[in-house]
């Protein structure tokens, strides 16, 4: 299982910007609507994380889906590849299992306790020192 | 947990499409454990609900189509009275398996989204099947 840091606005009011997202892969789950995906797109870095819309999965397990952010008006076929009309299994990268409200829980914790706060600015600091080109 | 349908396929390019009205009068608990309690507890954020359809055809063994969806959040009450209510999706057929299909089973099922922690999917009890017509319909405006 692995952890990613979700930027999108997609998925609000589910997930915000800045949540953490635990993801597992077994290629045996099956891919169910409802479901929260993450998948790549061909040629595309950056892993989306939406939800499955449609399933048409043959008697061999072959099964093509369609997924559609909840916050977006319409399905993802405008985002896949030009003349690509379906997501395959190959395309899966995970499957949304839990989450942490990332951000939120950093900005409650530095309003309560300044000390943190202070801890944090610190950090960010030293972090542009040592890394400024 | 009732839903009633009324449908008729309409050819489109070479898919079938299928239109279906419904209503739904539903409760939205918490089953765990054989007790039924409140959906939205401390650690519920919202509920992720929709309504799908199930098939087998000629082409697919599997097929499930999201036909509508809706967010519910906390505070909101846990309670669907909807009637004469249209897909908010187009339920096109990967082929031709609505027509004549008298196996189209409609499900209502909602992901829980928490504050923080594991995201469940859970499907309500009770479900309807809907047959689809042999014919196609080609005036119907819908």
């Amino acid at each position: 299982s692995t952890a990613l840091l979700f930027f999108s606005g997609s998925m609000e009011p589910a997930f915000h910007r800045g949540d953490l997202l635990f993801l597992t892969n077994r290629i045996e789950d099956p891919i169910r609507v409802g479901e929260i995906v993450v998948f790549r797109i061909e040629g595309r870095e950056i892993p989306i994380v939406h939800r499955v819309l449609k399933i048409h999965e043959k008697q061999n397990g072959d099964i093509k889906f369609l997924t559609k952010g909840d916050n977006n008006a319409v399905d993802d076929r405008g985002l896949y590849k030009r003349g690509q009309h379906w997501l395959e299994k190959k395309d899966v990268v995970g499957r949304a299992r839990g989450f942490v409200p990332y951000i939120g829980i950093v900005t409650i914790l530095m309003n309560d306790y300044p000390k943190f706060k202070y801890a944090v600015l610190f950090l960010l600091g030293l972090f542009v020192l040592v890394h400024r080109e | 947990l009732r839903k009633n349908v009324e449908d008729f396929t309409g050819p489109r390019e070479r898919s079938d499409l299928g239109f279906i009205t419904f209503d739904i009068t539903a409760d939205i608990l918490n089953g765990k454990n054989g007790l039924q309690t409140l959906i939205f507890d401390w650690n519920v954020k919202q509920l992720f609900l929709y309504l799908s359809a199930e098939y087998s055809t000629k082409n697919n063994a599997l097929n499930q189509v999201v036909l509508w969806d809706k967010i519910m959040l906390r505070g909101d009450n846990p309670r669907l009275f909807l009637k004469d209510m249209k897909s908010k999706y187009f339920f096109f057929d990967d082929g031709n398996g609505l027509k004549g299909n008298r196996n189209v089973t409609l499900t209502l099922s909602w992901n829980v989204v928490p504050n923080a922690g594991i995201l469940p999917l859970v499907t309500g009890s009770g479900h309807v099947s809907v047959p689809f017509p042999d014919t196609y319909e080609t005036t119907k405006s819908y």
